[in-house]
């Protein structure tokens, strides 16, 4: 985890008991993952706002009902999930985000591109150009795979609690983060790709 | 794909999540080590997609901060505005 706040520095028990300056250090502790969170869910800074006041309003009314199953970042990953979701249903009704296995069954994830893109300098890898085709890649994958990959890959919880912030099952969750990073290979492969041939021409 | 391994690359393809997150088991690991030293494709789509992975964890996409204004307004709108701190510099 990116976030240095220990999860045990945050008092549970003061939290059930309203204790507001803690519930104050939650969100100092965590407002900043729950917003990128969003942000790339939702590629705009209003609806991330949205999101994160929304998560942070529902974890306050429903703190008591917090079981301390999951940690409390899992726990509140999985509120922003679900205001993620709607925000994402009211603008784009016709996108299935609720698909367990069967909408893209049909889709072909096998790979396609063969290029050894993987021993290129880490300078150009890591470029503003490299970093903006990664952001580009990520920002084309389907939600119900992007979701699963921010998590993961990102955010980086274990399968177990990305399962827990989605709802899914964790077989589910590991179908979706291969094809996600199966699509992401892909869409690099495809842009290092054609810079090798660039290259190659330009001799 | 190579045509003796061919039936391989599909059921690597299954695994190949949990290979590159070290997550298979030994015998496993051995028997995709083994397949993809005869396959080159297969070989390319597991570098690939280590370094997709690597990219993704070096190039610090989850670091950006939360803008001041966000970090003002969200605590405005949870009463909490008394409890706001100066964030450290």
């Amino acid at each position: 985890m990116t976030e240095t706040t220990n999860q045990a520095d945050i008092s549970l028990d003061a939290l059930c008991a309203g204790d507001r300056a803690e519930f104050a250090r939650l969100v100092d502790a965590y407002s900043a993952p729950i917003y990128r969170l969003g942000l790339r869910m939702l590629g705009n800074e209003q609806d991330a706002e949205d999101v994160l006041q929304n998560t942070f309003l529902s974890a306050l009314t429903h703190l008591v009902n917090f079981e301390g199953r999951s940690s409390v970042l899992t726990w509140l990953y999985r509120i922003a999930v679900n205001e993620a979701l709607m925000v994402i249903r009211r603008a784009k009704p016709e996108v299935n985000i609720d698909d367990t296995e069967a909408a893209d069954e049909n889709e072909d994830f096998s790979p396609s591109q063969f290029v050894d893109w993987g021993a290129l300098p880490e300078d150009l890898l890591l470029s503003v150009e490299g970093k903006q085709a990664l952001d580009r890649a990520i920002q084309n994958l389907p939600e119900n795979l992007r979701m699963v990959f921010l998590l993961r890959d990102i955010q980086e919880l274990s399968i177990k609690d990305t399962a827990e912030a989605t709802g899914l099952t964790e077989s589910n969750v590991k179908v979706r983060l291969l094809r996600a990073r199966l699509s992401l290979r892909e869409q690099l492969s495809a842009y290092y790709g054609e810079r090798i041939n660039q290259e190659k021409k330009n001799g | 794909m190579a045509e003796s391994t061919h039936s391989n690359c599909k059921s690597l393809l299954g695994s190949l999540s949990d290979y590159v997150d070290g997550d298979l088991s030994e015998e496993l690991c051995r028997e995709i080590e083994k397949h993809i030293a005869e396959c080159e494709d297969c070989r390319i789509v597991v570098n690939t997609t280590r370094k997709t992975i690597d990219l993704v964890h070096v190039s610090n996409l989850s670091q950006t901060d939360l803008p001041e204004e966000v970090r003002d307004r969200l605590f405005k709108r949870l009463n909490l505005a008394a409890y706001l701190k100066p964030l450290p510099k």
